[in-house]
């Protein structure tokens, strides 16, 4: 494996493991709701721009990211409480559209309580490159891989093994047979809202260090970490993560061997292409059905 | 000739607001502000066909929009193309590219089709940004005035008239597709994709038609965007125009002709308005976008229709 191939490989894994933690942010909403939450790449930008700015106020970092995360879970609930639970049973447009205004309005306030520069978050634990089969990785490469690794050993306990868990599971499959079994499946609805929202946070905060931060950071991330949702299949965890991996491989690799002009496209085209044959993306429910 | 239907009470009473709107602009810039309330409408009103009666979303029409508006600017701009001839093989352009596309991308449902669409904007606005010997990239380019038979089109005053007399044909011919056999159609389609299928409707066909015309007047209000402006920039491209289009049509009501043209003209003005407010603009917008839909979620106009309905009652 060329040194250069192994570069690509690894970037494009760091990116794509932030696009998979989107992708499941995406994941769960959908399945609680069939919500798709337009304001998930504001959770990644307020995880990111709340650490900076609670770093800078002097707090260490370690105290300053179960905060932000806490703040997003926060602004995730009320998302949920105030915009979606009141316009329950509208269309699919309106939902979209409720969203998007809150993903308008999130990045307004966050223009106003910080403001419309770049962030730097330092780096985890330090800057110096490790060498890996002839190519170098960032230390906090290895952060964002370890936890996004973490997370989803830990989604997949949350899902298979505890009562909450499968509770969500099963409103996702029949929310009124699950009511009827005794889920509270309003507060199914709220969990997914806040889950997501700290699984988005957590994303902004490890990538933050990486690629800055800004209060219209989430707008690309979100688009990319819906695309990766889509590619894996709606609804699916697994999905989620592969489409995320897949999709940041892709960006990576194409970014180095055809164009770095287009690398924001490259993940629309694919997920295009991917669309035209497979109209429920690799592991989704088949549930298209074609005219 | 019945005037409260809504093809000739509604249509009469759009030609009056356009003819006597001008007593109401004080100057240029209200003359601005009515010509991009206009565009925006005649994109509504056909993007309001594929929502609201065809009941397919769309989250990439800006790309249409801009496919339009760069396709006459470099075609005038940098070949020297006549404006009239650049228009029409835009247009045709645009048309043809939404026939191949819509094929496999109308085949998607729900979020699906939300996603391949908003791709295929993406996709436009990017290409549009990159090519910057041809667009000029992120900084824009300008467009030659649009010229007939010798004549430059130019001022305010004159494309106002240019781009109500559009308008009003756009409302014209989707108040007419609504009620034609492909219009029922659709309908059908909207309330039961299955049900319509089994009654013999061509599913695929009439989708694509609507997709196609749709992104034809979107194709339009760019071209014409580009030549009275004189300048066009890949804002107008991307996805948050695309979103804001989509928007004005839930706004103003789907499967509402009318409803189309008032969320056009109210999203075009809020904005307008809201500027007083500077930085509190964000903020003001995305929570008047919530509070419309979670208390309105039919959109304005049929909301005010249903609540008259019932006080007659």
């Amino acid at each position: 494996m060329s040194a250069q191939l192994a570069q690509y490989l690894l970037s494009g894994l760091t990116i794509g493991a932030i696009y998979a933690l989107v992708a499941l942010g995406f994941a769960i909403i959908y399945n609680a709701s069939h919500v798709i939450n337009f304001a998930q790449g504001e959770f990644v930008m307020i995880g990111g721009m709340a650490t900076v700015s609670l770093a800078n106020a002097g707090l260490p970092v370690l105290a300053a990211i179960p905060v932000a995360v806490l703040a997003a879970a926060a602004v995730g609930l009320a998302l949920e409480k105030f915009a979606v639970e009141p316009a329950r049973g509208a269309s699919v447009v309106t939902l979209i559209i409720i969203t998007i205004g809150a993903s308008i309005l999130l990045r307004g306030l966050a223009t106003l309580v910080w403001d419309k520069n770049l962030h730097a978050l330092k780096p985890f634990s330090g800057d110096r490159p490790i060498e890996l089969a002839g190519a170098t990785i960032l230390p906090q490469s290895l952060w964002v891989l370890g936890v996004t690794f973490a997370i989803v050993l830990a989604l997949g306990w949350f899902f298979g093994r505890t009562l909450t868990g499968k509770a969500m599971l099963a409103t996702s499959h029949n929310p009124l047979a699950a009511q009827l079994c005794g889920v509270n499946v309003r507060f199914v609805l709220l969990l997914s809202f806040g889950l997501s929202a700290a699984l988005g946070a957590v994303a902004g905060i490890l990538i933050a260090p990486i690629t800055l931060t800004s209060w219209d950071v989430g707008v690309m991330l979100g688009l990319k970490g819906f695309a990766a949702a889509i590619l894996g299949g709606l609804g699916s965890g697994a999905g989620a993560v592969v489409g995320g991996l897949a999709l940041g491989i892709a960006e990576s690799l194409g970014a180095g061997y055809l164009s770095s002009a287009y690398k924001d496209a490259i993940a629309f085209v694919i997920i295009l292409a991917v669309l035209f044959f497979m109209p429920s993306g690799l592991f989704g429910k088949k549930s298209a059905e074609r005219v | 000739m019945n005037l409260r239907t809504p093809r000739t009470g509604g249509l009469a009473l759009l030609a009056a607001v356009i003819l006597f709107l001008p007593l109401a602009l004080v100057n240029n810039y209200w003359y601005e502000v009515a010509i991009l309330v206009g565009i925006n409408a005649i994109v509504c009103v056909g993007l309001n066909l594929l929502i609201g009666y065809a009941g397919q979303i769309s989250l990439g029409h800006a790309g249409f929009f801009g496919l339009g508006a760069y396709g006459s600017a470099v075609l005038t701009a940098r070949y020297g193309w006549p404006p009239a001839a650049a228009l029409a093989a835009t247009t045709a352009g645009v048309a043809l590219l939404a026939l191949l596309v819509g094929r496999p991308i109308l085949k998607l449902k729900g979020h699906y089709l939300a996603m391949a669409t908003l791709g295929l904007g993406v996709i436009i606005s990017i290409v549009v940004v990159t090519e910057d010997r041809l667009t000029g990239g992120p900084d824009g380019m300008s467009v030659p005035a649009f010229t007939l038979f010798g004549l430059a089109l130019a001022g305010e005053r004159l494309w106002y008239w240019i781009v109500g007399g559009v308008l009003l044909a756009a409302v014209w011919i989707a108040l007419n597709l609504i009620e034609s056999p492909a219009g029922r159609a659709l309908r059908a389609l909207h309330g039961s994709e299955v049900g319509a299928q089994v009654s013999g409707i061509d599913a695929t066909r009439a989708k694509l038609g609507i997709f196609v015309i749709s992104a034809v007047f979107a194709s339009l209000a760019g071209s014409m965007t580009a030549h009275y402006a004189g300048f066009i920039t890949p804002g107008k491209v991307g996805f948050f125009h695309s979103i804001e289009l989509v928007t004005m049509v839930v706004f103003g009501g789907m499967a509402s002709t009318f409803g189309a043209v008032i969320g056009a003209a109210t999203l075009t003005l809020l904005p307008q308005l809201l500027t007083v407010l500077k930085e509190y603009e964000m903020v003001v917008f995305g929570a008047v976008l919530i509070a419309t839909m979670v208390f309105l979620p039919r959109g304005f106009l049929p909301s005010l229709v249903f609540i008259l309905k019932k006080k007659q009652k």
